[in-house]
């Protein structure tokens, strides 16, 4: 399946050529291998899924999509063309958004602030016009809070526009910290445990906003999550990780099947 | 009229983002500016100019700029005397060398040195963070007076290695020298406190600043959406020792008249501003003009309590001065960690509830 050009998925979406292909990446830390001669890739508009045991290398794989570690073996490619070792903030640049297991939000700014953020990587006026405010900077404010504003309104967060993100419940912050994502328009999207310590409530509901960022903004997403039910329900393929090495590699139906798989998770037995 | 955003309503977004965005704010925004440029010129005399008003601006400059770098940016310095220095000797220099250039010229081009020097003392912070860079920037205070001490060009090679500021004139009055009109000298700083408060808030509130906050809060998520640490850093560094470098520069060419490195410019100083951005408030405008209210009037208020009101011998008072100044930090850091801004906020929040309990 991974060597079709596009594919259609059982809902009907069609998904298109590799946004972001890993080729035999291994990453090491002193002796640690902690990423070991992975390779898979990532399709415009899909949601992709990395599962895998604690410690199986998943985070480190999105640093290394993102560019906080750089693999000692390997390629990345970016709209097939190969990537060199560029900073995180050069690949925001290029496109890639993400979100952290643990909030990472700017707590001493409000929703609105933190989501404006987002729009960072659009800003096209420098240090002088923001100097003078009248003019460039003003307009560019206002278009980025249209933009903004739409995001809000798109995540039902409108009542905690001005409230500092430090003062509000955690499944709000995951929340906020996914506007901020969006509000880069991003052509890759990448969550890092985006249900993590959620209720089914609040699970349904981020589902909800991960499966419509997908579908009204065509966004493609790599995500990491612990949650069988939820990655089976909404991921098109996914990839399984276990001590640094890949193990399964499909659609939710064929990794649920792979026997590799249902080792790592349930053990195996030693007689 | 009561104090509250009811009735008065946002038609754009450029209209929400305003600085005062409640309409008795606006209104008591303007009756303060224009009190403070039209009615105080008339009544200042060389007392309250030279006491409080004057110093009271010169700080509030300084405080802005370091309230960028900690308050905004979240980089600790405690080399802010040094760079004052710089921007003092800076203007010194630009005076005695080019006689016939403008006091305003030779303040901002002060502040564009300051920044410069700031921007390379700022380098270490790309790799070191807290504590470490505050230790980093002391540095820059030892450093820098030493420098000043040392090169005897800086000082015009004069035998007391004192510098003073010659007579200048702006409009044609006198600001620097002897002869300055405390008016004149008011107005001038008062000029460059408003307009460069103005440019400093208009930088936080929209993208730089929004950079730089993104550092202080978590740095690691702020590269993640785009900042380039590199320059959203020294982008602080520059614009903050700007601002030190320009109150430096007023600070000796306009009210001292005459300095010398270690005594003005000293530790002491370094320390003074650390203590008025922390008392005002961390990442506030208000809170800068605030805290440097808090420590110029302060001292000023106890002396004239102690020695007016109740007769005490001067000298004792300047003791119980440090002991009860020292006290109403500790007490009031205690009370409101967040200073002065952050009461003045729930205050605020409180009267636009008033006379309602929700």
């Amino acid at each position: 399946m991974s060597n079709v050009e596009t594919y259609t998925t059982p809902d009907g979406r069609t998904i298109g050529a590799p946004v972001m292909e890993m080729k035999n990446i291994t990453l090491r830390f002193g002796g640690v291998v902690a990423i070991k001669d992975i390779s898979f890739d990532i399709r415009e508009g899909e949601i992709r899924a990395i599962i895998g045991p604690n410690g199986a290398g998943k985070s480190s794989m999105l640093n290394v999509i993102n560019g906080f570690y750089h693999p000692q073996e390997g390629e990345v490619l970016f709209h097939g063309k190969k990537r060199g070792p560029l900073r995180p903030y050069q690949i925001a640049a290029q496109g890639v958004a993400r979100t952290f297991q643990n909030i990472a939000l700017f707590k001493g700014m409000s929703t609105l602030d933190n989501i404006m953020c987002g729009r960072l990587t659009h800003s096209k006026t420098g240090m002088l016009s923001h100097v003078l405010w009248k003019g460039k900077a003003e307009r560019e404010e206002t278009e980025n809070r249209e933009k903004v504003e739409k995001i809000i309104d798109f995540l039902e967060i409108q009542t905690i526009r001005k409230t500092p993100v430090g003062r509000l419940p955690y499944g709000l912050q995951k929340r906020v910290e996914l506007g901020r994502a969006l509000a880069a328009e991003p052509s890759l999207l990448l969550l890092d445990e985006p249900m993590a310590g959620m209720n089914v409530e609040e699970k349904e509901d981020m589902s909800r906003f991960i499966l419509d960022v997908n579908d009204e903004f065509g966004t493609t997403i790599a995500l990491i999550e612990h949650d069988m039910g939820v990655v089976m329900d909404i991921a098109d393929r996914v990839v399984v990780m276990d001590y640094g090495k890949k193990i399964g590699d499909g659609t939710p139906a064929e990794v649920q099947a792979n026997q590799d798989v249902i080792d790592a998770y349930l053990g195996v037995a030693h007689d | 009229m009561f104090y509250r955003e009811a009735g008065d309503f946002k038609t754009s977004y450029s209209k929400d983002e305003q600085t005062f965005p409640i309409k008795l704010d606006r209104t008591g925004y303007y009756a303060v500016m224009l009190f403070a440029f039209c009615v105080v010129p008339f009544m200042v005399n060389d007392y309250w100019a030279s006491a409080v008003l004057l110093p009271f601006l010169i700080y509030a400059i300084a405080v802005i700029g370091l309230n960028i770098l900690i308050g905004y940016c979240g980089q600790l310095s405690l080399g802010s005397g040094g760079f004052m220095a710089v921007g003092a000797y800076s203007s010194y220099k630009l005076m005695t060398s080019f006689p016939d250039l403008s006091m305003v010229i030779v303040i901002l081009l002060s502040g564009l040195i300051t920044a410069l020097v700031g921007t390379a003392f700022g380098l270490p912070s790309l790799r070191i963070k807290g504590f470490y860079l505050a230790v980093a920037t002391l540095a820059a205070q030892f450093f820098l007076v030493w420098l000043f001490n040392k090169v005897a060009w800086f000082y015009n090679y004069s035998a007391s290695g004192q510098i003073s500021a010659p007579e200048r004139t702006i409009f044609g009055f006198y600001i620097t020298g002897p002869n300055t009109q405390p008016a004149v000298a008011y107005l001038f700083c008062l000029a460059f406190a408003v307009g460069l408060a103005w440019v400093a808030r208009n930088m936080t509130r929209s993208n730089t600043g929004r950079k730089w906050m993104a550092i202080r809060d978590m740095d690691i998520a702020a590269e993640i959406i785009g900042v380039n640490p590199l320059k959203a850093k020294l982008s602080a560094f520059a614009v903050s020792s700007f601002y030190i470098g320009v109150a430096g520069a007023l600070l000796f060419s306009v009210y001292l008249g005459a300095a010398e490195v270690g005594e003005s410019f000293g530790m002491s100083k370094s320390f003074l501003l650390v203590f008025m951005v922390i008392i005002g408030g961390l990442g506030s405008m208000f809170g800068s003009f605030a805290g440097a209210a808090f420590m110029v009037l302060l001292p000023v208020l106890l002396k004239n309590i102690m020695v007016g009101q109740l007769g005490w011998a001067t000298d004792i008072a300047a003791h119980f001065e440090f002991v009860i100044v020292g006290l109403l930090i500790v007490i009031f850091l205690i009370v409101e960690p967040h200073g002065l801004a952050a009461l003045w906020r729930v205050a605020k929040d409180k009267l636009r509830l008033w006379p309602f309990p929700h």
